[in-house]
């Protein structure tokens, strides 16, 4: 047996046992909880209890599939208007004569690196019907019709809220794609180019098919991200994600169970069985990514 | 000619659409500056002015000082940022490091281990994080925090960072193991110093997320003492709501220090979304 090198050791333990101990442990520990339920401050195993309740109990499947449905149409929305945006900014950008191309670059990531709170605040406020930015603005363009408390009304809410996180994100898939514009051999486009294809036509025919792996990882990052949102809806609308739940998403509906609001106890057990229902949404969305659609497109990558 | 007649329109199209997408990503962040310097009335009266010498005011500033404890949120703020970044780089360095330049059984496995967390979010595990941390003591602490960020920025940073790790010439490290140097001073004097710019990288990478985060702060360490920045304006803005001198003016004290941020380290950042480390 060969003599254990002693050094590597001590160069994996310091990031394996924070890494163990904070965030796998956690992870696998939160699941278990979810088996379990209290009862006269004793836990108890209750197998999938928790989860037919959240499935089948009609006060919590109402508010589980409520939550999904938006969690679900704010990742749409996402992908049809974020990461669109994000492309044709990047195509945009890449063109080799623009001038001021790092400038609006910078410019345009600005609101990403802002915080949630900043963001669901500072939209909150413009779009106030008391401060009244917005109705100005409507107005001077004569579209003042067009305007309404969207924030404060069931029906646009969440959709508002959805837009003002793309307005928020916009700049990652900019610069990811822009980063995968750039590295197109320039050869490539001048054998399009004798061919005839240039300007939009290039886009389309030649760099948009190879950048697909980019925009691939984007709508993976864009998956993720959004099953795991919190943070704006918790900041401009609050834990109760209103008006009258509509804009409840899975993050803020496990926020409100397991830590309680108001006059409702926190249940760390039905918290932890709506985590375990994240994880998994997020699990098979990985999974089609990585099996299904990531494989595939290898074919296309130069 | 037609066809330079059509380059000039279409570089004018190419402006004109880039201009008005940067109007509309700093317009909020330019409204909510002007007004945090205008008198309640100006606020409403003229929104989109700014403030001159009859608008002008402080008043939401000196209310934010004297009712919020912005120094202490901003210093916590930077201790939890700080901290949880010198803990990532150094240990993701290390680890990388160690998948990276020595065979051993088990590499491939320990590398896939570590890579998991990269798409598995840390928020999952929140209830039992909070129970580990009520159990040990640390919870209202920003040693809480500090572990948490650390544990949730290690996976992407040992990816990259082995990576890099891999391009460093094996001639110079064995030349180094000639010359009697141990494999942790070839690793802290040669390899470190080598890999600075994927360090940097790693470094804004996380950066941004950990100081903005809202979640975390929220369970796990909401006390008054440990409250951050982003945490600290979340309540104070909630306690202050019709207060729109202070809210504005709590709003741009907590952009400023991400503006100063971003400013100093913006080439940074834009170097590593673009240079391909995050494929």
């Amino acid at each position: 047996m060969p003599p254990i090198r002693w050094h590597i050791v001590v160069f994996l333990a310091p990031a394996v046992l924070v890494y163990s101990a904070v965030m796998i442990f956690p992870l696998f520990n939160t699941l278990r909880l979810a088996l379990y339920s209290e009862v006269d401050q004793t836990r108890i195993f209750v197998g999938m209890e928790n989860f037919r309740t959240l499935f089948f109990d009609p006060i919590w499947s109402t508010q589980f599939w409520n939550a999904l449905g938006n969690n679900l149409w704010f990742f749409v929305i996402h992908m049809l208007v974020q990461n669109p945006i994000g492309v044709a900014l990047a195509a945009v950008l890449s063109h080799p004569r623009l001038r001021f191309a790092a400038l609006y670059r910078s410019a345009i990531f600005i609101p990403t690196i802002l915080s949630f709170v900043i963001v669901g605040f500072a939209w909150k406020l413009i779009l106030s019907p008391i401060w009244g930015i917005a109705p100005t603005m409507l107005d001077a363009v004569g579209l003042k019709f067009l305007f309404a408390p969207w924030l404060g009304k069931e029906e646009y809410a969440l959709t508002t809220l959805a837009l003002i996180s793309v307005w928020q994100f916009v700049g990652i898939p900019m610069m990811l794609i822009y980063a995968a514009l750039l590295s197109i051999p320039e050869e490539i486009l001048e054998a399009g180019e004798v061919d005839g294809i240039t300007g939009t036509s290039a886009f389309w025919k030649i760099k948009l098919p190879l950048i697909l792996p980019s925009i691939g990882i984007i709508s993976i990052l864009t998956f993720v991200g959004n099953f795991n949102a919190f943070d704006l809806i918790y900041a401009a609308q609050g834990a109760l994600a209103g008006p009258d739940f509509s804009t409840d998403i899975l993050g803020t509906f496990m926020y409100r169970t397991f830590f309680g609001f108001q006059l409702q106890l926190g249940d760390p057990h039905m918290g932890s069985a709506i985590a375990g229902g994240m994880f998994a949404i997020i699990l098979i969305g990985v999974c089609i990514y990585l099996f299904g659609i990531q494989t595939r497109m290898r074919r296309y990558q130069l | 000619m037609i066809n330079a007649r059509g380059n000039r329109l279409n570089a004018a199209a190419m402006h004109g659409a880039l201009i008005v997408y940067t109007l509309i990503a700093l317009f909020p962040v330019f409204v909510i500056l002007i007004n945090s310097f205008k008198t309640r009335k100006s606020i409403f009266r003229e929104p989109l002015a700014l403030p001159d010498a009859e608008s002008f005011s402080l008043i939401g500033y000196q209310t934010v000082f004297k009712q919020g404890d912005f120094f202490l949120y901003f210093q916590n703020s930077m201790i939890v940022t700080v901290a949880s970044l010198f803990f990532i780089l150094l240990f993701g360095a290390m680890a990388a490091f160690a998948l990276a330049e020595y065979r051993f059984k088990g590499n491939t496995i320990m590398g896939l281990y570590l890579a998991l967390g990269i798409m598995i979010p840390i928020r999952i595990g929140t209830v039992a994080i909070l129970e580990m941390m009520v159990a040990t003591g640390l919870v209202n602490t920003l040693w809480a925090l500090i572990l948490v960020y650390t544990a949730q920025g290690l996976p992407l940073a040992v990816f990259i960072l082995s990576e890099f790790m891999r391009q460093v010439s094996d001639d110079l490290k064995n030349a180094a193991r000639v010359d009697g140097l141990s494999e942790y001073a070839i690793f802290f004097q040669l390899v470190l110093p080598l890999v600075r710019p994927a360090m940097a990288t790693v470094a804004v990478f996380n950066m941004i997320p950990i100081w903005n985060d809202l979640w975390f702060p929220l369970i796990l360490a909401p006390a008054e003492e440990t409250k951050t920045l982003t945490l600290g304006s979340q309540v104070f803005i909630g306690q202050f709501v019709t207060d729109w001198n202070a809210v504005l003016s709590a709003l741009s004290m907590a952009i400023l220090p991400v503006l100063v941020l971003y400013v100093i380290f913006s080439r940074q950042l834009i170097r590593g979304l673009t240079s391909g480390a995050v494929k």
